[in-house]
């Protein structure tokens, strides 16, 4: 899993809602509503950084909480 | 400072885009109304582009297009186009029956997000006779030309008693064409279902059964299974699509616009995206305020603490079994109606009853519940 660069699947689009003022992750059968840093984490998945290249974007104290929420969001289906 | 009153309405989430209620096949659960809307009454391209517009305008993100058969439409592509244009995500609702490999990929490239692929069974013959059209051949290159394009599919099967008991093929099948999802989903009694109640319904054991298996599969498989349970047996009303006029509109193929797909029986005056906005429509239109919120209900549902979570259950069940779409949903076991529910689902369904296949006309047997 080291050499995985996450990058939205197929089935997901993300946008910014200017109607809610919010980001939004938008799948087949689900819409979710990503906080700032959910947002700011699923932004930096572009297919060519590696997972330790996004935990560096954030403060050290966070990088396990962003590789928790990367691996969850790659369980449902969302990143590939 | 006061707010505007057009911000007290919390704008929607979804649509649901009946391109056409014109369908090569004809299955008798069909969820298109009984009275269904001619071809040439249709919104044309222009206008479905205005819809999506405004409808992203107002907050729509997510939009289902459906049908019938929206591989009728001719414009499909440039529907996709405008709906992908607007920001919205677009998910095809089909029957599969003419998503060959050139149409697909021209989705593609138009935008198209994803696929949701109906199968009536997961045995060739079983499956053109329960949609009264040979399709199943379609279906499968349609699954394939899908999964090959990349784009996600999903696999959905109306359930009733006639496939229940073969519910782990259908699994089986929805695995091998390659769907991350399979929606399993019970056939609700209004419309066409209703016509055909005693053919359709299936028996407890039958569900019980299926719905074990279902909890089976989710350990040995990574494919999504939701599985949509029917509300006529266990006296818990289903909620109404998180309430009346909260998350998702629904416009016909003639610009009628819609709380929810079943609403067309209801006594409304359904407002059209020929005359009003669809802000307005959503926002102050009668219709999308009959049943909005909690202070229309009445007892049992008024001083209930589950209102907020089911919102008084089906108003148009409650209506096509009642009569009066305000009344707490029969299928609840504390409406003095509940009787209509449970006669509904003793009463021994018939097997050799024929179906009555979908047809532009409405047939002139109506079961009477
Ligand atoms: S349920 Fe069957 S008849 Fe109705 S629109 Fe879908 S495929 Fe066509
Ligand atoms: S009484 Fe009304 S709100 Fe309470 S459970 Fe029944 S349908 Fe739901």
């Amino acid at each position: 899993m080291t050499d995985w660069r996450p990058a939205l699947s197929r089935s997901a689009m993300l946008r910014h809602c200017p109607v809610r003022q919010a980001e939004l992750l938008i799948v087949p059968e689900r819409i979710v509503v990503l906080n700032d840093e959910a947002a700011e984490i699923v932004g930096l998945c572009d297919g060519k950084r590696t997972v330790a290249e996004i935990v560096a974007e954030f403060p050290v104290e966070a990088g396990e909480d962003v590789t928790e929420f990367l691996d969850r969001v790659h369980a449902e289906g969302w990143l590939q | 400072m006061t707010q505007p009153s057009s911000h007290a309405v919390a704008p929607p989430w979804a649509m649901l885009a009946e391109l056409t209620h014109g369908c090569p096949l004809r299955c008798p659960y069909c969820s298109n109304p009984t009275e269904l809307v001619a071809r040439a009454a249709e919104l044309d391209t222009g206008e479905w582009a205005r819809v999506f517009e405004e409808a992203a305008a107002l907050g729509v993100v997510h939009a289902h297009l459906s049908g019938g058969e929206p591989l009728l439409r001719r414009d499909l592509v440039e529907i996709v186009g405008a709906a992908r244009g607007a920001g919205v995500f677009t998910q095809l609702v089909t029957s599969g029956v003419g998503l060959a490999g050139r149409r697909v990929a021209e989705l593609v490239e138009a935008g198209l997000h994803s696929v949701q692929l109906s199968v009536q069974a997961a045995e060739p013959a079983e499956s053109d006779r329960i949609a009264g059209r040979r399709s199943f051949m379609a279906k499968e290159l349609a699954a394939a030309a899908v999964v090959e394009a990349g784009l996600p599919l999903g696999v959905n099967v109306v359930l009733h008693r006639h496939n229940l008991d073969r519910i782990e093929d259908l699994i089986e099948l929805g695995i091998a064409w390659g769907a991350e999802r399979i929606e399993l989903a019970n056939t609700q009694f209004y419309g066409w279902g209703l016509l055909n109640r005693e053919a359709l319904l299936p028996t407890r054991e039958q569900l019980s059964r299926a719905e074990s298996i279902v909890t089976k599969y989710r350990e040995k498989t990574g494919v999504e299974l939701i599985w949509v349970i029917p509300d006529y047996f266990d006296g818990v009303p289903k909620p109404c699509m998180g309430g009346w006029g909260a998350i998702s509109i629904t416009v016909a193929p003639d610009g009628r616009v819609l709380p929810c797909p079943a609403a067309y029986d209801l006594p409304l005056d359904l407002p059209n995206v020929r005359e009003h906005a669809l802000s307005w429509i959503w926002e102050h239109s009668a219709a999308f305020n009959a049943y909005r919120g909690t202070a229309w209900m009445a007892e049992p549902c008024a001083s209930c603490p589950r209102k907020e979570l089911d919102f008084g259950g089906c108003r148009c069940q409650t209506y096509a079994l009642t009569g009066d779409a305000a009344k707490t949903d029969p299928a609840c076991g504390l409406s003095p109606d509940h009787h209509l529910i449970t006669r509904l689902s003793a009463r021994e369904s018939v097997k050799e009853k024929p179906f009555v296949y979908r047809e532009l006309k409405r047939p002139p047997s109506v079961v009477d519940p």
